[in-house]
């Protein structure tokens, strides 16, 4: 009896404690994503912190000169966990970034990708509010003041050493970069693109370093409740056509693979841009790779159809190689596909999360 | 060939010899071997010992620093400023920093402290992985789970933390009696003056076994412990093929003063450094067993060689060589070294063995704590002790095998007697050489932190008094050649210690390599118990102890608190300590800062002082070093030196003081300096004197009423005599392999002494059946010969008394402050001089006795013609 008393004591101490310390936990308020934000630039170029999540997603095609495509990813993330906002301490997490890279060389036949993860903060790891600069130790991707872009990244066996141009301007996705996600009014992001990027640089393999050109695609989105409960998981797809169209396209699936959402866009080279709704968006699975580290099973051949005022458009995306599979549980992140996608002179990237496990943001 | 081979002796006839002399003399080469196995295996033990100790504190070090490659840790609990961490980081050739908030922390009711760190677990991810924790599985029925990034808030949740193995199981099954740990169990922890509820969110699978660990997130360590803008450590990760020198130096450059650069070299330095001198000490008193055992060969192989010179005589004549004889005696004595040594190495392992499970790795001195470390095995060491048994066995044997071989045949072949001419003076020089280059080594200073001229000193010492020996004997007995004695057996008694006096000085090298070594160890250890008692009454001069358990890092009594103490009833007055560990190079251990209240003009009042205190210039913070501090860091009385607080503060050596407390040493400041200087006014101890006619219980039970409530859950009070007994205990368990070595040496010793007696008695079987016939009585006989052992014994005693004596004073003004920085006070315990006196002269007069009786036993007529 005595012990228990004195066990209550010692509860009931804590508790005074926890009370004592008085302040009481202040939890993040996120922003919430409004329809007919204006999207200015530079400064929607940097960071939104009061967002939960934001990236800065850049994939695109290469080529040593007369040799053979390569894809490459170099992506920034940033997010805001739900921390104690009254921790006064320089390293409370309240921005993490992250970042993802990764070089699919045909003749490797998987991806070579390494990450850096941090909190935001000491000047290690920063994402400017003013333009776009994300810096992770020894990674960084920057907008300079002739807007092109500059990203490093690498890492033990591979580097990359990027520019990319713009040659056309921001695409603002859905209604002037309000992009739907679900069919809740609040599953939206702000989210705008920079296709048809020319890439200048130098790509790093096995210790040799070559000079590569090509196209790329910069996607900017962020967030703060992006997907419906019922979602598992995305496919994603950002093509940059030949004759300078570019396709956007995705849908967002629940656990039975069925779409909970799509949308897109068509802009045509002179600026026309198409916005496309769930009923203008389909992605049929064509061919399906089975990963032999996760077992997961991945539509990495689709054709996606979209509806265009002129008529229905499909591309067949074909993979630049099948094993394009990202495991970055290591670093705390998803295990997804991210993969080179091309339909004859149609580059782009094809992104299928979810098909590992329900995918969480 | 024949000459080849009648020149050696064949190997049947080799081993018939061997076993023939053991088949006689069983107990004297059970004893040779014996010591010789005493000897190895207290060496290899303690040698296991220490390797086994170490390899657990190197791994302990390794479990709380990860795997990193080098590592900028604060020289005290204060931490230093954040802003070196991205400077570190940026360093050309460093690859990753990892920042760290370290904390001794406390669990309410837990006396053994734990190491609280608050990591960021990105960046500790690609430096210290090991210290990762991994989040217990979620209770069923939780809604979150998948992967991403959702559960990110779970890591970063400023209350969850991650328990080692070892610390999970302690808090389960602890005094506080919680039941198994689940995953959100809630746990108060105390560190840094703060007491924080944490929730358990997983264990680390990481940590060592045994290791006290809890992890959680850095800025949760730093806003909950009051830790904001300070870390105690940066882990670094270099580049890979980083020019490590110029990484080194260039961090080096830009450290402020209260950080250091930590190597894994410069902490395996420190942890060595710690316990270096109490290993050296304790494997040198195995050697100087092992030298002992040494000795009991030679007296043992030299009788074992007197008792057969007509043997070997007939040997020689048959036509053996020279050679052969020597061979064969260094042989024998091999063979008893080998067996012994043999021995030796199996009981070291036992010995180790238990005492890691009784004593722990320090054997109980108190140097490393944590983990119980698991027994390594050296086959290194076992060649090299098992080589230095078999040496000082063939060392032993080498002089009476010299002899053996040197006799002239024709002589010896007659005469089993003495071949010593007893009316020759026994020679001295050699003996006065060795104990004057014994006592110029004495005066030597310590060599790499170790006294080793003090050790070979006490080497030269034993080695000059037992070659002194024969000399002495003769000395010693002069006075009594003279005399006229009523009794005929005391005469004959003396006649024949006179006129044997090589075989007297052989029985007697034993003695007194035994009893000198013995004697020299127990009034070093008596003195320094003295030495402590009388210190443990100068700095408990109070009537009350109090002080909070767990480190005493962890936290302590506020200002407001402390006034609360002093206006109690019954209180008539309160002195507050505090002491933090204060790193004043990264080689050394840290030494404590103390907080005492003491008056700048005054701390003879509260500390033991040595020699006069130093006027304090004006406007200087004066502090008062520990022996131990004060040696270990090159300081005197009215130096200056810098301790690295507060961005580096000068001070004035105000004084040295004795502690026997803290063998790393202690700094010790005024009250109010160290509050000034460290911004800490909290004090973890203070000692209380009531007032007259006070009852203890009464003021206790007010004491705990007035502290706050968590401090007053750890807070333990103490009577002065109780820490004295605790004390006390503590030394003597520290001491306890000490007192096991002085045991074995006194055994080893008087198990020599009755063998030697014994082997010489029954070797005179013929005296005495001439002593028979010409009319002696079997009784006088028996009267001689215990006459003759207790001579012999007293002999001994006196010259052992005296070399051991002389020895106890290099090892208490040499030994002791060379290897652990302190002084102490002779004290004689005269009890043990006693009682070894009474049992040594008892042990050689009965051991006379019962071979006397042995070898009277025989028939007269038969004892004689033996001769032939």
């Amino acid at each position: 009896m005595r012990a228990i008393l004195s066990r209550l004591g010692l509860c009931l101490m804590a508790l005074l404690i926890t009370a004592a310390g008085g302040d009481a936990r202040v939890a993040p308020v996120y922003a919430p994503v409004t329809a007919g934000t204006p999207i200015t630039f530079p400064r929607d170029h940097g960071a939104h912190p009061e967002f939960r999540t934001e990236w800065w997603y850049v994939t695109g095609w290469v080529e040593v000169q007369g040799g053979e495509p390569m894809g490459f990813q170099v992506t920034f993330f940033r997010t805001r966990p739900n921390v104690d906002q009254a921790n006064p301490s320089a390293f409370a997490a309240k921005q993490i970034l992250f970042a993802h890279a990764a070089l699919a060389d045909p003749a490797v036949g998987k991806l070579l990708h390494d990450q850096r993860v941090a909190r935001a903060g000491f000047g290690l790891a920063e994402a400017s509010e003013a333009d776009g600069a994300v810096v992770i130790d020894d990674w960084s991707l920057r907008r300079g003041g002739d807007d092109r872009w500059r990203s490093r990244a690498g890492g033990a066996d591979f580097n990359l050493d990027l520019t990319f141009a713009p040659t056309q301007p921001p695409l603002l996705q859905g209604q002037g970069g309000f992009s739907r996600k679900g069919p809740a009014a609040g599953q939206a992001s702000h989210y705008y693109s920079l296709p048809q990027m020319a890439v200048t640089g130098a790509v790093t393999r096995g210790g040799k370093t070559q000079k590569v050109t090509g196209r790329a695609w910069l996607d900017r989105e962020w967030s703060s409740t992006l997907l419906d409960p019922a979602a598992v998981g995305w496919d994603w797809a950002g093509i940059n056509l030949a004759d300078g169209s570019a396709l956007t396209a995705f849908q967002v699936r629940d656990a039975a693979g069925k779409p909970v959402w799509a949308g897109g866009s068509w802009r045509r080279p002179e600026g026309q841009l198409t916005a496309l709704g769930p009923a203008d968006v389909t992605f049929a699975p064509l061919r399906r790779w089975r990963s032999p580290r996760t077992k997961a099973l991945y539509p990495v051949e689709q054709a996606i159809t979209v509806r265009l005022p002129e008529g229905p458009r499909t591309l067949t995306l074909k993979p630049l190689f099948d094993d394009q599979e990202l495991d970055s549980r290591a670093g705390g992140g998803p295990v997804y596909w991210e993969g080179a996608v091309s339909d004859g002179s149609a580059r782009g990237y094809l992104e299928l999360t979810g098909y590992f496990e329900k995918l969480t943001l | 060939m024949t000459s080849g081979s009648s020149a050696r002796i064949s190997l049947p006839a080799m081993a018939w010899l061997i076993l023939g002399e053991w088949r006689t003399q069983p107990v004297r080469v059970a004893t040779a071997a014996i010591a010789i196995a005493v000897g190895v295996a207290l060496g290899f033990g303690v040698h296991l010992i220490n390797a086994s100790a170490l390899t657990e504190f190197s791994r302990a070090i390794a479990t709380v620093n990860g795997d990193a490659d080098l590592q900028v840790a604060s020289v005290s609990p204060a931490g230093f400023d954040e802003a070196l961490y991205p400077r570190l980081a940026r360093v050309a050739g460093v690859a990753r920093a990892s920042p760290v908030v370290q904390l001794t922390a406390a669990l309410p009711g837990e006396a053994q402290g734990l190491t609280l760190i608050g990591l960021d677990i990105f960046r500790a991810a690609a430096v210290t992985p090991g210290l990762l924790g991994r989040p217990d599985p979620a209770p069923s029925g939780d809604p979150s789970g998948g992967s991403g990034f959702g559960d990110a808030g779970a890591v970063f949740d400023e209350t969850a933390v991650f328990l080692s193995p070892a610390l999970r199981e302690a808090v389960t099954e602890g005094p506080s009696r919680r039941p198994a740990l689940q995953r959100g169990a809630v746990l108060s922890l105390s560190a840094a003056d703060r007491t924080v509820p944490v929730t358990v969110a997983g264990t680390l699978p990481g940590v060592a076994e045994g290791r006290r660990i809890a992890v959680m997130d850095i800025a949760a360590a730093q806003w909950r412990f009051g830790q904001l803008g300070r870390l105690q450590r940066v882990d670094l990760k270099l580049v890979a093929g980083a020019d490590r020198e110029a990484v080194q130096a260039a961090i080096a450059r830009m450290l402020p003063p209260e950080a250091e650069l930590v190597t894994r070299e410069s902490q395996s330095r420190r942890s060595d450094s710690l316990s270096r001198a109490y290993r050296v000490n304790l494997n040198m008193l195995a050697l100087m067993a092992l030298l002992t055992g040494g000795f009991l060969v030679f007296s043992a192989q030299s009788l074992s060689v007197a008792r057969r010179r007509s043997q070997f005589a007939l040997l020689r004549v048959l036509g053996t060589r020279r050679r052969a004889l020597l061979i064969q005696v260094l042989i024998e004595g091999g063979v008893v070294g080998a067996v012994g040594a043999l021995l030796g190495l199996g009981l070291g392992v036992l010995l180790a063995d238990t005492a890691l499970r009784l004593l722990g790795g320090d054997l109980g001195g108190g140097y490393f704590s944590g983990g119980r470390p698991d027994l390594v095995f050296a086959p290194v060491a076992a060649l090299v002790f098992f080589g230095l048994g078999l040496l000082c066995a063939v060392g032993g044997s080498l002089l009476p095998a010299r002899e053996a071989s040197l006799a002239q045949p024709a002589v010896a072949l007659k005469n089993a007697g003495d071949a010593v001419d007893p009316s020759q003076r026994p020679a001295i020089g050699l003996a006065l050489c060795l104990l004057l280059a014994g006592a110029a080594c004495a005066f030597g200073p310590a060599i790499g932190g170790l006294p080793l001229l003090g050790y070979a000193s006490m080497a030269l010492l034993l080695a000059g008094g037992v070659a002194a020996m024969p000399w002495l004997a003769r000395a010693l007995l002069s006075p009594l050649q003279g005399a006229r004695f009523s009794a005929p057996s005391t005469e004959l008694a003396v006649r024949r210690l006179w006129g044997a006096p090589s075989q007297a000085a052989v029985a007697l090298c034993g003695i007194v390599a035994s009893t000198s070594l013995m004697i020299a160890m127990a009034v070093m250890v008596a003195s320094f118990r003295g030495s402590v008692d009388d210190w443990l009454g100068q700095v408990l001069p109070d009537d009350l102890y109090m002080r909070f358990s767990g480190p005493s890092e962890a936290g302590g009594l506020d200002p407001a608190g402390q006034a609360r103490l002093l206006t109690l009833p019954g209180v008539a007055g309160v002195h507050f300590t505090r002491s933090q560990p204060l790193r004043l190079s990264p080689e050394s251990p840290a030494v404590a800062l103390v907080a005492q209240g003491i008056r700048r003009e005054d701390p003879g009042a509260r500390l033991p002082m040595i020699g006069s205190p130093r006027p304090i210039p004006a406007g200087a913070t004066p502090v008062w070093l520990s022996e131990p501090a004060a040696w270990i860091h090159g300081k005197r009385a009215g130096d200056w030196m810098v301790l690295p607080i507060a961005g580096g503060q000068k001070v004035f050596v105000a004084g040295l003081w004795r502690d026997y407390a803290r063998q790393n040493g202690a700094v010790i400041l005024t009250s109010e300096d160290y509050s000034r200087l460290t911004g800490d006014n909290l004090r973890a101890e203070a000692s209380i004197a009531l007032k007259p006619g006070a009852d203890v219980a009464a003021v206790t039970a007010r004491l705990k009423a007035a502290l706050p409530a968590d401090l007053a859950v750890r807070a333990q009070f103490a009577r002065p005599g109780e820490i004295r007994a605790i004390a006390l205990g503590l030394f003597d368990r520290s001491f306890a392999i000490t007192y096991v070595l002085e045991l074995v040496a006194i055994l080893v010793g008087l198990a020599g002494v009755a063998a030697t007696v014994s082997a010489q008695t029954l070797a005179r079987t013929k005296e005495f059946g001439m002593l028979r016939h010409i009319g002696v009585r079997r009784g006088q006989i028996t009267a001689m010969l215990a006459q003759e052992g207790a001579l012999l014994g007293a002999v001994g005693v006196a010259a052992g008394l005296t070399l051991g004596l002389v020895m106890s004073q290099v090892l208490i003004h040499v030994v002791n402050p060379q290897s652990f920085h302190w002084t102490m006070e002779t004290r004689l315990p005269w009890a043990l001089f006693g009682i070894v006196t009474v049992a040594l002269i008892g042990a050689s007069a009965g051991a006379a006795l019962l071979a006397g009786r042995r070898a009277l036993s025989l028939d007269a007529v038969r004892a004689v013609r033996e001769d032939w």
